[in-house]
């Protein structure tokens, strides 16, 4: 069995208008049936612009979203042994509570052995990614942003979970602290054996941290596939363009970017059939009606007209 | 004679903790049509050297030279350079929904922007917002919308349809695509690539510098530590802040070479070059005496290894 099976999840979120009798008049599909499977020990990455509904996902995985519908299938105890890094250093850790106790919280909440033996847990676990122990007693604000991502991370593992879920864990910070925290993601993952879901917009970071790659697009996986197939042979459209389109510090690649037309539909009111139609410089009629399944074996992808290896995805009016 | 020469650039911030230097001596030019990238992290002074040309960092202490056109920007009275901002120098910032004032559609803030500058009457100044909002393809009939009602990039569009609503001789884009996705990103920098006047981008991101600029120019706490032709700095980086940048980028599945430490704080720089105690080739004199630009001309760089070369 894999560690982490979701089948067919949807999660809506209900928009209500009025102030005493507050009817629902629409529904924002944020994930709108996504199924995939993570195993023991790999990282799986997912891409996507905002709004796509990664982050959702995220939290549907972890469990701080319940789902509208579908089934979430963990192989152990998901409340102790899902755990997540947030995106945002800031935001996310407690600026009244010093650095110890809030390391600590996660072994409190699940009665984890004694004050002392939880102090000695908080300053291993400080060690381990690279922060003083010492520091023990200091607060967020004493902190650079990379530091406080690693009392996140520290936080994250304080209860030797099983899997981590990364929800853009190295987004806000400058480049050269960003290698540092994926580096250190790195390590502790061969060293605790941890499995990731990475989630995050930066391509070239998920191409390098991850096994597995999923593209969601407006609620939905397009293509899945191990990291190499996916970014050298994408076969969906909307893959191909977010990969030409992605920032990439070299100056002799060709520049013929991929410039979609418009921006992502709302997903209050998402297209019919295949979403990606009304952008999609390969779209036809069927493509309007008939909304695509993800299919395939490995290499998995939701097109009528996928490319064809080595085919390329040409420009839809550049610059409009 | 170069559009923008600058040299000699500070900028002092009088905080409660004494004085935090922001931009510790800048020199550039930017010629006519071109485009100057100008790269580094968050608190390496970037954006406050160029806003400071502007009069844009009010309480700030700015020395040095600024000859735009020939005419001095530092120091010019207020009423002056306002003439100059918005007419001759356009801007686009990284957040267009604070940039634009929600109560106005963005027709009224583009055709202002015109009535302000120039002796045209309504329906003119109305007509170029028309113009420029479809030459940064947006249809003219929204000319009447509100801020909004436009999604991230097409709100960016409009930053850029009032910035080139004068057809200034150089616009500022102060990181114009980091709020955006990657397919819109690559939108608006096919569109900044078409407007045909100089440029200074300022970014984080050595993508868009790859992109985009003819010259860049790489900046560590307050100082530029390189200056390259675009090809020239990827190829041939030779600071080693600019190669540490470059190393901690993914290239394939190598194990990332972050650069050590974190940048250091503008209240109390390191002594020497500030970046000595990052360096992972730092020598005796690193400490102590703060190199100069050195080496060629198209490509200098403030590194004493610079000296042995």
């Amino acid at each position: 069995m894999s560690l982490l099976e979701v089948s067919d999840v949807r999660k809506y979120f209900p928009i209500k208008s009025g102030i005493f009798f507050q009817r629902e008049v629409g529904r924002v599909h944020a994930v709108d049936g996504v199924s995939l499977s993570v195993e023991a020990g790999e990282t799986l990455g997912v891409v996507g612009e905002s709004g796509c509904g990664k982050s959702t996902l995220a939290r549907c995985m972890t469990g701080l979203h319940e789902v509208t519908s579908g089934t979430i299938a963990f192989d152990g105890d998901v409340r102790r042994d899902v755990q997540m890094v947030f995106q945002d250093p800031y935001g996310s850790l407690n600026p009244r509570r010093r650095i110890g106790s809030i390391i600590a919280d996660p072994l409190v909440i699940h009665r984890e052995g004694t004050p002392s033996s939880r102090r000695g847990r908080v300053r291993d676990l400080m060690a381990l990614v690279g922060l003083n122990p010492e520091h023990y007693n200091r607060f967020p604000a004493e902190f650079s942003g990379g530091q406080r991502q690693r009392v996140g991370i520290a936080r994250a593992l304080a209860l030797n979970p099983r899997l981590v879920v990364c929800d853009e864990p190295v987004s806000a910070l400058d480049v050269s602290i960003q290698a540092q925290v994926v580096n250190l993601l790195k390590d502790l993952q061969t060293e605790l054996g941890l499995t990731y879901v990475f989630i995050a917009h930066d391509l070239s970071v998920v191409r390098y941290v991850s096994d597995r790659v999923a593209v969601m697009y407006l609620g939905k996986i397009v293509e899945i596939a191990p990291g190499e197939e996916l970014y050298e042979r994408p076969r969906h459209p909307y893959t191909a363009a977010l990969l030409s389109a992605a920032s990439v510090a070299d100056p002799d690649r060709p520049r013929d970017r991929v410039v979609l037309r418009g921006d992502v539909p709302s997903p209050i009111s998402p297209p019919s059939g295949c979403r990606f139609h009304p952008r999609c410089p390969k779209a036809q009629e069927r493509c309007r009606v008939e909304e695509p399944l993800l299919l395939g074996d490995g290499h998995k992808w939701a097109c009528h007209f996928p490319l064809e290896p080595g085919e390329r995805l040409r420009s839809a009016e550049v610059g409009r | 004679m170069s559009l923008l020469e600058v040299s000699g650039l500070r900028v002092t911030f009088a905080t409660p903790d004494g004085d935090l230097q922001a931009v510790r001596g800048v020199s550039f030019e930017v010629e006519a049509g071109q485009t100057l990238g100008v790269v580094g992290e968050s608190g390496s002074g970037k954006s406050v050297s160029v806003q400071a040309l502007l009069g844009l960092v009010p309480g700030a202490r700015v020395e040095g030279s600024a000859l735009f056109d020939g005419e001095q920007l530092i120091g010019m009275p207020a009423e002056r350079l306002r003439r100059i901002r918005g007419a001759r120098i356009g801007m686009v910032f990284q957040d267009p929904l604070s940039s634009l004032h929600p109560m106005y559609s963005v027709g009224r803030q583009i055709a202002e922007a015109v009535l302000v500058h120039r002796k045209v009457s309504k329906d003119q100044a109305w007509s170029v917002a028309r113009e420029r909002l479809e030459q940064v393809g947006i249809p003219a009939v929204r000319v009447r919308d509100y801020p909004h009602q436009f999604s991230g990039g097409m709100r960016q569009r409009v930053m850029i349809a009032m910035a080139m609503a004068l057809d200034p001789e150089l616009i500022i884009a102060d990181e114009p695509t980091t709020a955006l996705d990657a397919t819109v990103r690559a939108q608006i920098l096919e569109l900044l690539g078409r407007l045909g006047c100089a440029l200074i981008i300022i970014t984080h991101d050595l993508g868009v510098i790859a992109d985009m600029a003819d010259e860049v120019m790489v900046m560590y706490a307050g100082k530029p530590v390189e200056k390259a032709g675009r090809r020239d700095l990827f190829r041939d980086p030779r600071h080693p802040y600019t190669r540490g940048l470059l190393n901690s980028l993914p290239h394939g599945k190598e194990r990332l070479q972050p650069i050590t430490g974190r940048p250091p704080s503008l209240l109390s720089p390191p002594s020497g070059c500030s970046f000595h105690p990052r360096c992972p080739v730092r020598i005796p004199r690193c400490p102590i005496e703060e190199p100069p630009m050195l080496g060629p001309d198209d490509h200098p760089d403030a590194c004493w290894l610079e000296v042995g070369r």
